[in-house]
């Protein structure tokens, strides 16, 4: 999923780029593509960090 | 282009990934120094030879041949299109400077790219899957990239395809450092925090550096090489004249100065007293922020610039350790990618109005990052991941204890100094 947001985000800025014209409204659908984008990091960032503590959790030797 | 200046500059490069090599060696633990030097190499290496054998082609150079893609009725310039193995190149009388110097060039930048993500995966990332994951990126992540920005590519073209200014990244603070900093970031997701980082409910133990002697002469050394790489690029890549070379060595010490000093006193407030490693960190974050405008900001600016970067960094390292489990111990995920991108925002906000309104400089430097994160990160992930499917990233568990220099080399850095004795006992 947060592989997903991290190009969907970058989508939404190339599609931005080519649809809009007007600086204000690119600012804001490039801001919004950034945000989608911090979005799919948190989300990979978390499920690493999940994955990563199930085995010491579990005590797990790795 | 002064051509001596230009190779002059990029001789000095290798300074740069000497200072941090030395950097991340002294930041990792003393059982696994001489893997981390010894990777550094290698991967310098290998990274030499895939960007000549493949990279270059993707790379090519400003004028060069390249692939265009039509969108309706944009034309992205997306990839090179020069020979594989740099074959086009002629060293006689017919030698293309611009053509040459690029190559050269490159070849010290992508290894630079390339140990980045070493000391994010310190006592942990065995050799063999260094080679492969430094091959992939100097072969393709890297040159296309490159060719975006340096090489006449769509990025380096939003002028002409969507009026507003080109995304602009004078020393390679996005090319070089954003790129390698993500890679360390799929790295260290890959293969987890070293073993007893991490509690079982979570806290974080500390696991200091081993010789920060080491990390403080690297600093010296990287600010030297740093000099050498923002004059090369921007004379290469943006033309600018031999004055200007003066302004970056200014600009270049100043924000490293200033990114090392607001650790210093941030740590000095936070904890009583300075924190070497995170200061050195610091000077680091500071001369790779200034990268991204070098020479074509006021040394003011470039003060304001590292000192934002050295706050950014103690923040982030701090944040990434203990709430996002993110086991860094070179600290090159902050430094090199949250360093370089307020960097390449930096210049955004400060740099030159010739080419557009401030408005339109952020928004082309937001583009660039946008990239840089939306599409370059997860191919690198993805790579990464694949690569990590048939060589295992991480070393075994008796590794983990053991350290790197005897389980994978044999034989430690410092085979006469005998002061860990019980982490070969096995637990």
């Amino acid at each position: 999923m947060g592989f997903v947001l991290l190009i969907s985000g970058w989508v939404l800025v190339l599609a931005a780029l080519m649809l809009l014209g007007g600086i204000a409204q690119r600012f804001a659908f490039i801001l919004a593509g950034l945000a989608v984008e911090l979005l799919g990091l948190h989300l990979l960032g978390s499920a690493y960090k999940e994955l990563q503590s199930v085995p010491r959790k579990s005590g797990a030797q790795r | 282009m002064n051509l001596t200046l230009c190779l002059v500059a990029i001789m000095l490069i290798p300074l740069a990934v000497a200072g941090l090599a030395l950097i991340q060696q002294g930041l990792g633990r003393s059982r696994s120094a001489a893997h981390a030097m010894l990777a550094t190499l290698c991967a310098m290496g290998i990274a030499a030879i895939a960007f000549v054998l493949i990279g270059f082609s993707i790379t090519s150079f400003q004028g060069g041949p390249a692939h265009t893609l039509a969108v309706g009725s944009f034309h992205f310039d997306w990839i090179g299109a020069e020979p594989l193995a740099a074959s086009s190149l002629r060293f006689d009388n017919s030698i293309d400077i611009l053509a040459a110097l690029t190559l050269c060039f490159h070849l010290f930048a992508v290894g630079i790219a390339a140990i980045i993500p070493i000391s994010a995966g310190s006592d942990r990332w065995r050799i063999g899957p260094i080679c492969a994951a430094t091959a992939l990126l100097a072969a393709f992540s890297y040159p296309l990239f490159a060719h975006w920005v340096w090489s006449g590519g769509w990025l380096s073209q939003l002028g002409p395809m969507f009026g507003i200014p080109a995304f602009a990244d004078m020393g390679g603070a996005g090319v070089i450092h954003v790129l390698g900093g993500l890679m360390a970031l799929s790295v260290v997701w890959i293969i987890g925090p070293r073993r007893g980082k991490y509690s079982s409910d979570g806290m974080a133990t500390a696991i200091p550096g081993h010789n920060i002697v080491l990390v403080v002469l690297g600093c010296l050394l990287a600010l030297a090489g740093w000099i050498g790489l923002d004059s090369a690029a921007s004379m290469l890549f943006y033309g600018a004249p031999p004055e200007q070379v003066i302004a970056i060595v200014i600009n270049a010490m100043l924000s490293a100065s200033a990114g090392g000093l607001a650790v210093v006193a941030t740590t000095r407030i936070r904890y009583r007293k300075p924190d070497a490693s995170l200061s050195a960190n610091g000077w680091t974050a500071g001369l790779v922020a200034g990268s991204a405008s070098c020479g074509m900001v006021s040394p003011l600016v470039a003060i304001f610039i590292g000192l934002i970067a050295g706050i950014l960094v103690a923040f982030l390292i701090e944040n990434l350790e203990l709430r996002l489990q993110v086991d860094d111990p070179g600290g090159a995920v902050s430094v090199h990618a949250g360093a370089g991108i307020w960097g390449l925002i930096a210049f955004g906000i400060f740099g030159p109005a010739s080419a557009g309104t401030t408005a339109e400089n952020i928004l082309a430097q937001l583009v660039g990052i946008a990239t840089l994160c939306g599409l370059i990160l997860p191919l690198l992930h993805g790579g990464n991941l694949l690569i990590n499917h048939f060589i295992r990233f991480r070393v075994d568990s008796d590794g983990d204890w053991q350290g790197m220099d005897i389980r994978e080399l044999g034989a430690g850095a410092y085979p006469e100094f005998v002061i860990h004795a019980d982490e070969f006992v096995p637990r």
